[in-house]
């Protein structure tokens, strides 16, 4: 018998090993909505005081941040045009940039954590640092819930602009997803990634607008600089939530790069991360169940 | 054992599959190692899982893999769950396939039941919503309904594996892969596992089940398939390849494996040579269960000798001797050997020993007890003993079981 021949007509085509993703969506995503929520549900439900928890580490830094500039330093006065509301602009910030850290540092270690899912069950591995980022999800929508309340609190007023909440959070999560599957993938081979992405995220952190807006950066940079500082998907991200959920005040993504034509670039970059991230996970899925 | 009933096209057809793992000897781990020694290639070392290896699995067949540990037999399984891509060679899967192949696989410790329950079953490829209508089934099952409450960290492993096996057994695939699960729990949830066995066999649903206990291939299997090094050694009846099994395992190189003879007594006959021979005179080193055997012993004399005494002993793996036998049971006086003469002692008795290795010991002494010795031969020849069912006695002989029920038929019993 060649090998190409197929032994009985009407077999179809062989089977073709363990792969990233299925042809059976709808298992895909209940599985990976399934785990997500199974985890959210062990934070949530596993002390009465769970989900405070899972705030707390935010408001933490939060409140830090806030006493320190405001009242210490005086870095950033609220009378500063840009600045209204600087509370609620560092609240959400931090909330984004919380989700961004655990999306991505939580997706290193995933497949070699569950181990024993990948080695005995065949099952699309996309799942494992999908509900990863799906369960960080969870968390940012309570996170800014409490974000919003803390802005009407401030005494911003709800703005049609609120809108553009779920176009900025989905710009975010592509970009934190395509990095969790580039991760996760390399993790398992390069296990001194996790270290080192701890590093990164420090580093994203300042290099983000989180406890600076971008207005304070402009007057201080060239506007080259500043474009390449807004080239930082993350700083996209954080300056249009303070321009559209907290104050017009703040400049948006589009006036911090000179024209909303150059949004283009950040875009572009979060969509060759997510492209990146796929490629090597999905190469790398075939193999994984052998390698860890 | 009912032959599968169903025709079609067969649910698993294995083509030609090859597997190697590569095994780096060093494991570079880290980019720092990496960037320090970017010139030091990771040597493999590679390692043939599966070599060719081709099988088709019937419809509604129970079909069996065996092997030793280390023979491919898991990564075969594996490579049919799709959890392994193969290396060359194709596979093909007619029906649904369970991915399963061990329990309690994906069960969260923290969680209680109906969560691990319900994920199971979505991996199993439920929907959400079938695998919560099945979780009254499911528990009910497994017994646990007054600890469905309980986080599963706080269940014991048994109620555990309850769960998992019960779990597994909702899904409605049409293949079922199996890795050793008849051997958990205790007596009579095992016995509600082999029911379910039984009863997903006489469905006509085709499981595929890795075991090393030859009992259980029996008991269930169709046909089996055994592995030895990734290769397939025997395809065919159970116990055929239980056979086989036995062979390899207890019987691989019987002549070089045995230990070095050691011999005693003062010499003035020495037993030339030693051998066993199945019922058309065949030497052999393994007997089959049931067939008669033959200890042959050919001695040659030293000097005169009057009434010798010949002795066989047939020793299992404890040393215990099962079966002993001497010329002193036959005629007391074997008579007068001359010197120089060479004289073959039989003996012949029909194989009841279980399933296992046997070495026999031949003794050849002066008139009398049978004690004092002229020759001694230990070690020197060994056999091994197949059969489909160790039962665990140390011998294996027909035993006639009737069950009486009902008053009339006791009495009738006992008083006849």
């Amino acid at each position: 018998m060649s090998s190409e021949a197929v032994p009985y007509e009407g077999l179809g085509r062989p089977i073709r090993g363990p792969r990233a993703l299925t042809n059976d969506w709808s298992r895909f995503w209940h599985l990976t909505y399934n785990i997500a929520r199974n985890e959210f549900k062990l934070r949530f439900f596993g002390s009465i005081l769970g989900y405070v928890w899972q705030l707390v580490r935010p408001l933490l830094l939060f409140g830090v941040l806030y006493v320190f500039f405001t009242k210490v330093a005086h870095v950033n006065g609220s009378k500063t045009p840009g600045q209204e509301h600087y509370g609620a602009q560092l609240l959400g910030s931090i909330v984004l940039f919380t989700f961004f850290a655990e999306a991505t540092a939580g997706a290193v270690r995933s497949v070699v954590d569950r181990e024993n899912l990948v080695r005995k069950i065949q099952f699309p591995r996309m799942v494992i640092p999908l509900s990863v980022v799906l369960f960080c999800l969870f968390n940012l929508s309570l996170n800014l819930i409490v974000v919003l309340g803390f802005a009407l609190l401030e005494g911003v007023r709800p703005m049609l602009s609120w809108v553009e909440l779920p176009l900025i959070v989905t710009l975010l999560v592509v970009f934190a997803t395509g990095i969790a599957m580039l991760l996760s993938a390399l993790f398992v081979s390069l296990r001194d990634i996790q270290p080192i992405w701890e590093v990164v995220n420090q580093i994203l952190f300042y290099c983000s607008p989180v406890i600076i807006s971008v207005g304070t950066v402009r007057e201080k940079v060239s506007t080259t600089l500043l474009h390449l500082y807004m080239l930082n998907p993350l700083a996209v991200v954080f300056q249009q939530f303070r321009h559209a959920m907290i104050s017009h005040g703040a400049l948006s993504a589009g006036q911090a790069l000179g024209s909303w034509g150059a949004l283009l670039g950040p875009i572009a970059i979060v969509l060759c991360t997510f492209a990146l991230g796929f490629w090597v996970f999905n190469r790398s899925a075939p193999l994984v169940a052998e390698n860890l | 054992m009912p032959k599968p009933a169903r025709r079609g096209l067969p649910p698993i057809v294995v083509q030609s599959v090859s597997k190697t793992f590569h095994v780096p000897e060093e494991r570079s781990h880290t980019l720092k190692e990496r960037a320090l020694h970017p010139r030091r290639r990771t040597r493999h070392q590679r390692f043939k899982a599966l070599n060719d290896v081709s099988f088709e699995v019937r419809p509604g067949e129970f079909f069996g893999i065996a092997g030793r540990n280390g023979s491919g037999k898991s990564t075969m399984l594996k490579c049919l769950a799709g959890i392994y891509g193969v290396d060359s060679g194709r596979i093909w899967m007619h029906g649904r396939l369970s991915p399963f192949i061990e329990l309690g696989v994906g069960f969260n410790m923290d969680l209680a039941a109906r969560d691990n329950v319900v994920l199971n079953g979505i991996m199993m490829g439920l929907s959400p919503r079938e695998a919560k209508a099945r979780y009254d089934e499911v528990i009910d099952f497994a017994e646990l309904r007054e600890f469905e409450e309980l986080k599963l960290k706080n269940y014991s492993s048994g109620m555990t594996v309850r769960l998992a096996f019960s779990v597994a057994i909702q899904v409605d695939a049409d293949i079922l892969l199996v890795d050793e699960v008849l051997a958990v729990g205790d007596a009579a949830f095992a016995q509600k596992c082999f029911d379910v066995f039984n009863r997903m066999r006489d469905e006509g649903r085709t499981i595929v089940f890795v075991t090393h206990d030859m009992g259980t291939l029996n008991r269930f299997c169709h046909r089996a398939l055994l592995l030895e090094r990734g290769s397939v050694v025997h395809l065919g009846e159970p116990h055929e390849v239980a056979d086989r099994y036995l062979e390899i395992n207890f019987g691989r190189n019987p002549e070089e494996s045995g230990a070095a003879d050691e011999r005693g007594g003062d010499g003035d006959a020495r037993v030339i040579e030693a051998w066993i021979e199945d019922e058309q005179g065949e030497r052999q080193t393994s007997v089959g269960q049931g067939q008669r055997v033959t200890l042959r012993a050919l001695v040659s004399f030293l000097v005169d000798v009057e009434d010798p005494v010949a002795s066989v002993y047939v020793l299992n793996e404890d040393h215990v001797a099962i079966i002993v036998s001497t010329t002193l049971r036959e005629n007391e006086r074997s008579g007068r050997f001359a010197s120089g003469e060479e004289v073959l002692f039989s003996f012949s008795f029909e194989n009841v020993l279980a399933p296992g290795r046997y070495n026999p010991l031949f003794t050849l002494a002066h008139r009398g007890t049978g004690l004092d010795l002229m020759d001694r031969l230990e070690g020197a020849l060994s056999f091994v003993v197949t059969g489909p069912e160790a039962m665990g006695g140390l011998i294996d002989v027909p035993v006639d079981v009737s069950v009486a029920r009902g008053k009339a038929a006791i009495s009738q019993r006992v008083g006849a």
